[in-house]
C-alpha cells in the first residue's frame, strides 16, 4: 500500500495557554517551540503500522511518503519523520499568512494525481487553528471516500479498510473501498488500534508513538525530501476565508478553597445555586 | 444575504438537541432561514421542526439514508441549498456537522467557519469567532465567498425556544449520490449503553481522573446519581482503561458546558481544560494543591478524593 500522510508544524501543542496576543491582535506564539501537530504523528504512526509486519518495524511493506506546506525551516519535521520510517518527503514552500484549509486540501489533491497513493491519512485536526476540515475537503475534491475521527482501523485487503469512527457516545464503522482519505485520533495509536494484514491481530504495539533511533535518523539524511512551489499542485492560489484579529478567552479566575465537604455543599447549595 | 438553511441532526428519526442550537444561531443572522431534516423517518421529525419560525421545513425523507454516510448526505444538503438559493448552510458542531460541513462547503465552493462561537453581523458583513489553540485564544474569521458553511459550538448557543405557528412542512428529492458513495459502506454503531444524561446535554457532569483507578465506576456512580449527572473522564483516565473511551472530555473528546463540573482526581492537564471551562460552576476535588485545575474552579477542595466523594454523597443527601 502506498500511503500519503499530510503534516503540519504547529506551536508547542503542550505549551499553548503561553500564546499571546501582538500589537496588531493576532495570535503570537513568539517564544512556543515548533513541533509536528500532534494527530500528524499519530497519521504517521498509522501509516507505519499499515505498512509493515510488527514483529519487524525496520522493512516498509509498502510506500510511506510525508508531505507538508511550510516555508524551509519545516524540512527538520520532515527529516525526523524519514528517521521515523517515512521513505520520501515533499515540501511544498509556503508561508501560514498564504494558506487557508481550503488551499490546502486544493494543494494535496495537486499532490495526489503526481503520486497515486492509495490512502491518505491526516490528523483529524491540527493542533492551532483546529478547524477539522482539510481531510474531508480532500476527499471531496477527489472525489474519494472519506472516513473522519478515525480511532480504530484495520486493513482487510489492499482493496478496503475497516474504519471505527468516533462519535458522540459511540463508535460508527464503517468500510472504505480504497483509494480513501482518513483522519485519526489520538486513540489510534493504542496497541491495538491498527491491525495491518501483515501483522498478526494478537500483536501489541507499545503505547503511543514511536521514536527514531539515531542511526535511522542519519541513515535519513540521505532518504528523498523534494521542495515544490505551491503554483505547481494548487494553480489557483485564493484564499476562502480570512483569519482577523484574536482575543484571549475570558480567563476563569481561580475561586475559592473550601475546607470541608460541607463548606462546600453549602456553597453549592446558596451561592451557585446549582444543586 | 438571501438566507440560511438549517441542516437538522436527527437520530433514529429524532431531532437532536444541537439543532435547537444552530436554529439559534439562524436566528441571531436575522436572515429568514429553512430547516433541512434528512434521513429515513425526516417526515415524523419535521413536525418537532415546524414552530420555531423557519419560513419552511424541508425533508428528505429516503430509505437510502438510514444510515449517515457524508457521501450519501452530502449532495442533497448541497442540492437543497443551491435550488433554494441559500447563501448561509449552517450544522451542529457534533460528530455529524464536523464530518459533513467541509464537504458540502467543497461542493459549494464555500468557505467554512467550523466550530464558531459567536457570530457578528455588519450590515452585509459577518464575523465569526471561534476557540482556537486549544481554547486559548478566540479566533475571529472572514468568509471571501459569496455562500458560507458554518458549524455552531452548541454549548455556546442557547437552545431556540418553540415559537409557535408551524412552518409549512415540504417533502423534496434525495440528489443524486456520489461516486464516492458507492465506496462506503455503513456497517454499525456501537453506543455505550447508559441511562444517564448524554455528556453532551447533561445539566451536571461529574468527571474523574486516572486516580481513581479501578475504583472509577464503583466511587463517581454514586455521585453521578446524586447528582443526576453525566459521567465523564480525563483522557489518562480512559487511555488506562479506568473509563471508556466515549467518556472523554477534552480536546479530542466531548466539549461540555454544563451548569455544574465537578472534577475528581483531575489533575487539570491544558487539553482537558479545553473541553470543560465553559462550565458555569467548576468544583475540583484533588489532594494535590498545586494541581491546576484549582486555577480555573470556583470551588476548590484539597483533600483525598476516597475520603471527599463518599462524604459529598452523604452531604447531598442528607
Amino acid at each position: 500500500m502506498k500511503i500519503l500522510v499530510a503534516v503540519k508544524r504547529v506551536a508547542d501543542p503542550d505549551n499553548l495557554n503561553k500564546i499571546k496576543l501582538s500589537a496588531q491582535g493576532k495570535v503570537d506564539t513568539t517564544g512556543l517551540e515548533p513541533k509536528p501537530s500532534p494527530y500528524d504523528d499519530y497519521a504517521l504512526e498509522t501509516a507505519l503500522r499499515l505498512t509493515e509486519n510488527g514483529t519487524n518495524t525496520k522493512a516498509r511493506l509498502g510506500e510511506v511518503i510525508v508531505a507538508t506546506f511550510g516555508p524551509k525551516e519545516a524540512e527538520q519535521m520532515l527529516r525526523a519523520m524519514l528517521g521515523t520510517g517515512a521513505d520520501r518527503a515533499i515540501r511544498v514552500d509556503a508561508t501560514d499568512e498564504a494558506l487557508d484549509g481550503d488551499l490546502v486540501a486544493r494543494g494535496l489533491k495537486g499532490i495526489v494525481e503526481k503520486e497515486k497513493p492509495d490512502l491518505v491519512l491526516l490528523g483529524y485536526q491540527q493542533a492551532e487553528h483546529e478547524s477539522n476540515e482539510v481531510g474531508q475537503l480532500l476527499a471531496e475534491y477527489l472525489g474519494w471516500p472519506q472516513a473522519s475521527s478515525a480511532g480504530h482501523i484495520q486493513s482487510e485487503d489492499d482493496k478496503s479498510l475497516l474504519v471505527g469512527r468516533e462519535i458522540e457516545g459511540g463508535v460508527a464503522t464503517v468500510r472504505v473501498t480504497l483509494p480513501a482519505v482518513v483522519t485519526v485520533l489520538d486513540k489510534i495509536v493504542k496497541p491495538k488500534s491498527v491491525q495491518s494484514k501483515h501483522t498478526a491481530a494478537t500483536h501489541a504495539y507499545p503505547e503511543g508513538v514511536r521514536f527514531a533511533a539515531l542511526m535511522a535518523i542519519m541513515a535519513a539524511k540521505k532518504k528523498p525530501l523534494a521542495e515544490m512551489k505551491l503554483a505547481d499542485v494548487a494553480p489557483d492560489a485564493t484564499l476562502k476565508v480570512k483569519y482577523g484579529a484574536a482575543e484571549l478567552p475570558p480567563k476563569r479566575a481561580a475561586g475559592v478553597k473550601v475546607k470541608d465537604v460541607k463548606e462546600l455543599v453549602q456553597k453549592l447549595k446558596t451561592e451557585a445555586k446549582v444543586v | 444575504m438571501a438566507g440560511t438553511l438549517v441542516v437538522a441532526e436527527l437520530s433514529d428519526g429524532k431531532v437532536r438537541k444541537a439543532t435547537f442550537n444552530a436554529i439559534t444561531f439562524a436566528k441571531q443572522v436575522g436572515a429568514p432561514f429553512a430547516i433541512l431534516a434528512m434521513g429515513a423517518g425526516a417526515g415524523g421529525a419535521a413536525k418537532d421542526l415546524a414552530g420555531f419560525g423557519a419560513q419552511k421545513v424541508l425533508t428528505v425523507d429516503d430509505a437510502g439514508l438510514k444510515d449517515y454516510v457524508c457521501e450519501k448526505f452530502a449532495p442533497t444538503v448541497a442540492k437543497v441549498a443551491k435550488d433554494g438559493g441559500y447563501d448561509t448552510v449552517v450544522v451542529t458542531a457534533t460528530a455529524f456537522g464536523k464530518d459533513i460541513a467541509p464537504r458540502i462547503a467543497g461542493k459549494l465552493g464555500a468557505g467554512l467557519a467550523p466550530d464558531i462561537n459567536l457570530v457578528k453581523v455588519d450590515g452585509g458583513s459577518r464575523k465569526y469567532r471561534r476557540p482556537t489553540y486549544a481554547g486559548n485564544a478566540f479566533s475571529w474569521l472572514e468568509i471571501a465567498t459569496p455562500v458560507h458553511v458554518v458549524s455552531v459550538r452548541p454549548t455556546e448557543f442557547p437552545a431556540a425556544e418553540p415559537a409557535g405557528g408551524g412552518s409549512p412542512i415540504e417533502a423534496v428529492a434525495a440528489a443524486p449520490q456520489d461516486p464516492a458513495a458507492s465506496k462506503v459502506e455503513f456497517l454499525k454503531v456501537e453506543t455505550g449503553k447508559s441511562e444517564r444524561p448524554d455528556l453532551g446535554e447533561a445539566r451536571v457532569v461529574v468527571s474523574g481522573g486516572r486516580s481513581l483507578k479501578e475504583q472509577f465506576k464503583q466511587v463517581l456512580e454514586p455521585l453521578a446519581d446524586a447528582l443526576g449527572a453525566a459521567l465523564g473522564a480525563s483522557r489518562a483516565a480512559c487511555d488506562a482503561g479506568y473509563a471508556p473511551p466515549e467518556l472523554q472530555v477534552g480536546q479530542t473528546g466531548r466539549t461540555v458546558a454544563p451548569q455544574l463540573y465537578v472534577a475528581v482526581g483531575i489533575s487539570g492537564a491544558i487539553q482537558h481544560i479545553a473541553g470543560m471551562k465553559g462550565s458555569k460552576v467548576i468544583v475540583a476535588i484533588n489532594k494535590d494543591p498545586e494541581a491546576p485545575i484549582f486555577q480555573i474552579a470556583d470551588y476548590g477542595l484539597v483533600q483525598d478524593l476516597f475520603v471527599a466523594v463518599p462524604e459529598l454523597i452523604k452531604e447531598l443527601k442528607s
